[in-house]
C-alpha cells in the first residue's frame, strides 16, 4: 500500500498574511458603518416619537413616550409592579413559556418522527392532525383557563398546543426529506430500523426541526402572555393587561421591551444550540444574515 | 445470451456455486404518471465467489437497478436473485455497497462513519474504532479521523465509503460507478488500491462503470448490457489478463487493446441506441 496524503500545510507567506490583514480591517470598517447606521435609525425613530408626543398628556396616554417607557422600567425594577416584584412576573411568564416549549417541542419531535417513519400511524392520525391544525388554536386558551383555572397549568397547555404543530410538521417533513441513499447505506451496513431512525433520520431531520424552534419559541412567549391575558394572576401578560386597564401606554410598551429582551436572549441560545447540533454542516454560503 | 453460458463453463470459476446468480430477472417501476417502466428484462447473470465482474452499458440501462436487486434493497418483479444459493428477500447479509452518489453520513466524523458497520452489528465502541482506524490507514486516511465529510475532497470521501464497506468484510461487494466523480489520475490510483484491497479478502465484486478501460483493467469478466428499457445482458467477455495488474500500464498491452476493441464493438451500438432514444425523447418534448 503506497498511499500518502499530504496534510495541509499552513502557508505563512508574508504577502498572503498581508492581504488577510487588509481584508480583516476592511471587514471591521464595514461593520462599524453598519452599526452607526443602525444607531442612526434608532435615534431617528425614538427621537421622532419623543418629539411627536412631546408633553401632550392625551398623546402620552394614547401612544406612550420613550422617556416615559424608560421611567416605567426604572420604577418597575426599583419599586416593583402593581402585582408584585418585576422579576416574579418575568419568572412566571418564562416558566410557563419554557416548560410548555420543552414539552411541546419534545412531543412534536417524537410524534413527527413516529408518523414520518410509520406509515400506519400517519394514515390513522393524519386527518385528526389536519383538523386540529386548522382550528385557531389561540381560542383554546379560553377553554384551558375555564378547565384548569388561573394557575400556570392552563398557560403551559396553551403554549404546548401552540408550539407542538410547528415542530411536528417540520419533524414530519424532515423525516420525509431524508436522503434515501443514507437510509439504504445504513441498512446495508447492518442498521436496524431503530438504529436508522436514531442515527440517520433524526440527525437529518434536525436541520428542519431546528429551523422550527426559532419560530416556536416566539409562539411559546405569545402563548404564555395570551394565556395570562385571558385569565391569570401573575406574569407579563397580566402586567400588560393591568397597564392597559389603567390607560398606561408606557407600561404596555415597557412590558413589550422586556419581552423583546427575553426573546432575543432565547434566540441567541437557540442559535448556539443550532450551531452545536449542526456542526457537521459546511459553513453556509455567505449572504446577509438576519 | 447464447454465447454466455459456454464461455462461463470454460472457466474454472464457473464450476463453483455462484456467489451471485440472477435468473430471468425483470424489474418494472411504476412511474409517477401511473404507467409501468420495465428497467430490466430477462436478465441472467452469474458471478462466482471471488470473481471481479464489471458491468458496462449505456446510461439508463438498469445497472444501478441490478445492484439494488442483488443487495436486497429492491425485489425483482419476476425471476429470482440468489446469493450463495439463498433467494434474496430482504437485505442480503454480508454485502457491501458503494453507491453512485455519496452516501456516507455527513453528520458523522470520518472515524464514526467507518465504524458504523461494526457498531450496527453490536461491536463495542472501542473495538469498532480500532478496526476503523486500521481501515482508514489502509485507504490512506490516517490523520483525518476527526474530519466531517464536507471537509474532505471527493476522492477522500470515496475512500471513506470504501473503508466503510470493506470493514464489514463483505463476501459480496457492489460498486456503482465508485470513481466516476474523480479525475483520471486519482481514479487510476484508486483502482490500483481497490485491486490490492480486494486481494485481501477476495469478495465477489460487481463493479458498474461507464469507463470501458477501467472495466477491463479491473475485472475477470466484463458484462455488456443492452440499452434500456428492458435492459439485459448483451454479451459477456472473459478478461484473461494476468494478475497482479497495474492499472496505468496494462492498457498498453496488445491483449488489452484486443479485448477493448471486441467489447467496444458490442457496446457501441447500445450506446448509439440509448443516445438516439434520449435525443428523440428530447425533441418530442421540445
Ligand atoms: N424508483 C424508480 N422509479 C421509476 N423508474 C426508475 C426507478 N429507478 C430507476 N428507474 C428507471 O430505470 C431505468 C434504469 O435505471 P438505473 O438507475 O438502473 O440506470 P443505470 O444503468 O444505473 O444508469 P446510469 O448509468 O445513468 O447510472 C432508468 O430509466 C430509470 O429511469
Ligand atoms: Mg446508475
Amino acid at each position: 500500500m503506497t498511499m500518502t496524503i499530504e496534510k495541509p500545510v499552513v502557508s505563512d507567506d508574508q504577502a498572503q498574511s498581508d492581504t488577510v490583514q487588509a481584508h480583516k480591517s476592511r471587514m471591521r470598517r464595514r461593520r462599524l458603518v453598519v452599526h452607526l447606521a443602525q444607531l442612526a435609525v434608532l435615534v431617528i425613530l425614538l427621537g421622532g416619537w419623543q418629539l411627536f408626543v412631546g408633553s401632550d398628556q392625551t398623546k402620552i396616554i394614547l401612544y406612550g413616550v420613550p422617556s416615559g417607557i424608560v421611567g416605567q422600567l426604572v420604577t418597575w425594577v426599583i419599586d416593583g409592579t402593581s402585582i408584585g416584584p418585576l422579576w416574579n412576573q418575568i419568572f412566571v411568564t418564562l416558566e410557563e413559556a419554557l416548560i410548555g416549549f420543552f414539552i411541546g417541542t419534545t412531543l412534536g419531535i417524537v410524534c413527527g418522527i413516529a408518523l414520518g417513519r410509520i406509515r400506519f400511524l400517519a394514515e390513522v392520525f393524519g386527518p385528526f392532525i389536519k383538523v386540529l391544525n386548522s382550528i385557531p388554536r389561540i381560542v383554546l386558551g379560553s377553554v384551558f383557563v375555564l378547565a384548569f383555572g388561573l394557575g400556570i397549568e392552563s398557560k403551559i397547555l396553551l403554549v404546548i398546543v401552540l408550539v407542538f404543530f410547528g415542530v411536528f410538521f417540520n419533524a414530519f417533513q424532515g423525516v420525509r426529506e431524508v436522503d434515501r441513499n443514507f437510509v439504504a447505506n445504513a441498512t446495508i451496513l447492518g442498521a436496524s430500523r431503530w438504529a436508522v431512525t436514531r442515527q440517520v433520520v433524526l440527525p437529518s431531520a434536525f436541520t428542519w426541526i431546528i429551523a422550527s424552534l426559532h419560530v416556536s419559541f416566539g409562539f411559546a412567549l405569545i402563548g404564555a402572555i395570551v394565556g395570562e391575558f385571558l385569565g391569570g394572576e401573575q406574569g407579563l401578560g397580566q402586567l400588560i393587561k393591568q397597564a392597559q386597564g389603567t390607560f398606561n401606554a408606557n407600561g404596555v410598551w415597557a412590558a413589550m421591551v422586556i419581552m423583546a429582551i427575553v426573546a432575543l436572549i432565547a434566540e441567541y441560545l437557540i442559535g448556539k444550540l443550532e450551531h452545536r447540533l449542526l456542526r457537521w454542516r459546511p459553513p453556509q454560503l455567505s449572504g446577509p444574515d438576519l | 445470451m447464447s454465447g454466455v453460458l459456454p464461455r462461463l463453463f470454460e472457466t474454472p470459476l464457473a464450476d463453483l456455486e455462484p456467489a451471485i446468480e440472477l435468473r430471468g430477472v425483470t424489474k418494472s417501476f411504476t412511474t409517477p404518471s401511473g404507467s409501468t417502466y420495465t428497467a430490466l428484462k430477462d436478465l441472467d447473470l452469474r458471478v462466482a465467489p471471488g470473481e471481479f465482474c464489471a458491468i458496462v452499458g449505456p446510461t439508463g440501462c438498469g445497472k444501478s437497478t441490478t445492484l439494488t436487486l442483488v443487495s436486497g434493497l429492491e425485489q425483482p418483479t419476476t425471476g429470482t436473485v440468489e446469493v450463495h444459493g439463498e433467494v434474496v428477500t430482504e437485505i442480503t447479509p454480508g454485502v457491501g455497497f458503494m453507491f453512485q452518489t455519496d452516501a456516507i453520513l455527513p453528520w458523522k466524523t470520518v472515524l464514526d462513519n467507518v465504524a458504523l458497520g461494526p457498531r450496527f452489528r453490536g461491536t463495542a465502541r472501542s473495538i469498532a474504532e480500532t478496526a476503523a482506524k486500521d481501515w482508514l490507514r489502509r485507504v490512506g486516511l490516517s490523520g483525518f479521523e476527526d474530519r466531517f465529510p464536507h471537509q474532505l475532497s471527493g476522492g477522500m470521501r470515496k475512500r471513506v465509503a470504501l473503508a466503510q464497506s470493506l470493514i464489514n468484510e463483505p463476501a459480496i461487494l457492489l460498486m456503482d460507478e465508485p470513481f466516476s466523480a474523480l479525475d483520471v489520475q486519482t481514479r487510476a490510483i484508486m483502482s490500483n488500491e481497490l485491486l490490492q484491497l480486494w486481494d485481501l479478502t477476495r469478495p465477489a465484486v460487481i463493479f458498474v462503470t461507464h469507463d470501458l478501460e477501467e472495466a477491463i483493467a479491473l475485472a475477470d469478466k466484463v458484462v455488456v448490457m443492452t440499452a434500456g428499457p428492458g435492459g439485459t445482458v448483451k454479451d459477456t467477455f472473459e478478461i484473461d489478463l494476468p494478475r497482479p495488474r497495474v492499472v496505468q500500464e496494462i492498457r498498453f498491452e496488445p491483449r488489452f487493446v484486443d479485448l477493448y476493441q471486441q467489447i467496444w464493438e458490442a457496446l457501441r451500438s447500445e450506446v448509439d441506441i440509448a443516445y438516439s432514444q434520449t435525443t428523440v425523447a428530447k425533441e418530442r418534448v421540445a
